[in-house]
């Protein structure tokens, strides 16, 4: 069943007076223009951050994982804490086109096609971190099961670690193929506008010959909507086995049965926060406020503040767990290592409390919420919460464990750390440079598709709709099949 | 590779496309296709299509990717080379759910976007004939093929009345071929944008 029809309470996706072709001329001019100089400056701080990534991983795969301040106690420092935050953001992107699809959210064409984007360079960025934390990395085609002269030596089936492997890796193919097959329609809207022939050829093989015939959109929609649902349990799928990595382990603070919820909710709140941050700047510097409102703004912070407060809750019941178990070595770490902020990471256990759990509630306000500068800041202090979030969760609880012969000394990365770190910046940026670049970074087919039923100019029609009974209403615009 | 001819009715609002659909339609003509800038729901039942069976193709791949992972790792794991991992049981069936469930997804998308390319011939560097350039931006595009018994001026006037904003009559290639878009002269020129 399907309602061609919008009710008024709703507010407009789009603004302003537009008609089809407005909506394709406004969302496709950033990339038929020369960029701005903005654009270049941005573009080349990514690409030198991405530089001094790739020399520190030079230095890392030539000398080994001792360029890094890891020890024997603290195994997984930065490295996996940067996995698990890149991936927590790349979960943002397939719940917007997923998870909202299904649930009919007109919202998402706004902003679905920038978040897909942004998880697979999220993505990317994340594979990095494993990838090289297995220190001879020319060997990291041992992790795939293929038969080998070795044995043949197979991998660990029973494993988390390689439950990790096939969950990224589906992951990213699927993410990149339901992305890619959206694009198409809007691909060759660009090859149909283009005015060089270098343009026109490129984009022509990009598009891979889409004409918009009516039975080829027949089947895209079947795609989309199959794709949509496997998507969907796979997105939760994969936050919850990247928390199997530390959950299936038996060490005090990560043993916990509460972490596959507790992960999939962060995930969702910083990839939120992600988008937020560059959906903000992009619709200024593009000029797309008609298409990115206020309103997708706001919806996407009332997101922020209902997982924000999952994760809150999440906390305080691994607190109460702490107590509650009477397991001294799981009160240690909770009670000792993580909650007495004089301890040696207290500090970031409650930068985490502050950033994840206190300040996002201020989006219970409305105003807040529809307040572009809050939003921004709010959405960087989310994505610092959650990197801190990661690191607790890894670092505090391998610092000190059972044997207090085998604590750690004080951990901080070395330079060459938070270079590989700043090095996924760069390339997460110039991804997205070049994505903004070259790409329409709305769906233009989709918001064509929404734009007579939730446009701003097209709503006021429906108002003598409304004031139908309600018998002839449903006689006229349920469509069912 | 043959020539056909094609009479060509462009429409720029739905409302107007799907009581065209149905006059062109009983007057008996045979509509090859509607090019559309989105897409339009209702229109392939309006067109008399049947439903796509892509869905299912999904299901039989998905399935194909259950049982791969089912007999691979079983396989691997209690006959070919068997680890005693804790003294836990070879078949530990529990333990591979979760890689047996993203092989399911991944065999199911995968195939789907592969088939769904194959239906509909789109691949890099496929080159089909476009009736119209603006059906991307903001026309809906009905296309005719015109048989011997076809009064081509006669469909051009039914469509005209029903509401088409532009006609013409267009000789093309109907398949796919391979090549690119740059060959022929048409660049997009009345553009007016604003620096």
């Amino acid at each position: 069943m399907h309602i061609k029809y919008e009710s008024q309470l709703r507010e407009p996706l789009v603004y302003g007076e537009k008609n089809f072709h407005q909506v394709t001329e406004d969302i496709l001019r950033p990339i038929e223009v020369k960029p701005s100089r903005l654009w270049y400056i941005g573009f080349f701080i990514a690409v030198t951050l991405l530089l001094f990534g790739v020399y520190s991983l030079y230095r890392e795969v030539t000398y080994g994982i001792g360029q890094w301040n890891l020890n024997k106690t603290i195994g997984w420092g930065w490295d996996i804490t940067n996995f698990v935050w890149w991936v927590g953001i790349g979960h943002a992107g397939t719940l917007i086109s997923a998870v909202l699809l299904l649930f009919r959210q007109g919202w998402r064409t706004g902003v679905n096609r920038a978040a897909e984007a942004m998880t697979i360079f999220a993505v990317m960025c994340a594979g990095q971190f494993p990838i090289f934390h297995m220190g001879r990395v020319w060997l990291a085609f041992f992790i795939m099961p293929y038969p080998n002269s070795r044995g043949p030596l197979w991998v660990n089936f029973n494993s988390p670690l390689l439950w990790d492997v096939f969950a990224i890796s589906t992951y990213f193919t699927v993410s990149l193929l339901f992305w890619y097959s959206g694009l198409l329609p809007d691909l060759a809207t660009v090859r149909d506008r283009a005015f060089t022939k270098l343009r026109k050829k490129l984009y022509g093989i990009a598009a891979f010959g889409w004409t918009g015939s009516t039975k080829h959109w027949q089947r895209h929609e079947s795609l989309s909507l199959v794709l949509a649902g496997l998507s969907t349990p796979l997105v939760l799928s994969v936050h919850t086995i990247v928390s199997f990595d530390f959950a299936t382990s038996v060490i005090p603070g990560w043993h916990t049965t509460i972490f596959p919820p507790y992960f999939v909710a962060g995930a969702i709140f910083s990839g939120f926060a992600m988008v937020q941050s560059l959906l903000i700047v992009v619709r200024k510097v593009f000029g797309l406020t008609d298409y990115i409102t206020i309103g997708h703004i706001d919806l996407m912070n009332k997101v922020i503040v209902l997982t924000g407060s999952i994760v809150g809750i999440a906390y305080l019941t691994e607190l109460f767990m702490g107590w509650y178990s009477q397991n001294k070595y799981e009160g240690y770490t909770f009670w000792y290592s993580r909650a007495y902020l004089f301890s040696p990471y207290g500090w970031s256990y409650w930068g985490m409390m502050a950033c994840n759990v206190l300040s996002p509630q201020i989006f219970w306000s409305r105003k807040m919420r529809r307040n572009v500068f809050v939003t921004f800041f709010m959405s960087i202090i989310v994505n610092i919460g959650m990197w801190f979030e990661r690191f607790v969760i890894i670092v505090t609880s391998l610092y000190r464990d059972y044997l207090p012969s085998s604590w750690s000394v004080y951990y901080s990365p070395s330079i060459w750390e938070i270079g590989f770190y700043t090095g996924t910046f760069g390339l997460f940026f110039t991804c997205f440079f070049l994505f903004a670049k070259y790409f329409p970074v709305i769906a233009v087919a989709e918001i064509k598709y929404v734009l007579k039923r939730s446009g701003e100019s097209y709503k006021p029609e429906f108002e003598k709709l409304e004031a139908q009974p309600l018998d002839s209403f449903v006689h006229d615009n349920v469509h069912a099949h | 590779m043959a020539q056909k001819k094609f009479v060509v009715g462009c429409f720029d609002e739905e409302k107007v496309l799907f009581p065209a659909v149905k006059q062109v339609r009983a007057a008996g003509y045979k509509i090859k296709d509607v090019y559309t800038p989105f897409a339009v729901h209702g229109l392939d039942h309006a067109l008399g299509m049947r439903e796509t069976s892509l869905h299912t193709a999904g299901f039989i791949y998905g399935i194909t990717g259950t049982a791969t992972a089912v007999s691979s790792i079983s396989w691997i794991f209690t006959k070919d080379w068997p680890l005693n991992i804790g003294g836990k049981p070879h078949f530990a069936l529990p333990a591979w759910i979760p890689i047996i469930f993203e092989l399911t997804v991944l065999f199911a998308a995968v195939g789907m976007v592969m088939t769904f390319c194959w239906l509909c011939q789109l691949a890099p560097g496929v080159k089909k004939h476009h009736f119209h350039k603006r059906a991307t931006d903001d026309l809906f595009v009905m296309v005719i093929e015109c048989t011997e018994k076809t009064n081509a001026e006669d469909l051009m006037a039914l469509l005209k009345s029903n509401g088409a904003v532009e006609t013409d009559i267009q000789v093309a290639e109907e398949g796919w071929w391979f090549g690119t878009y740059d060959k022929n002269d048409d660049l997009y020129n009345n553009k007016q944008v604003a620096l």
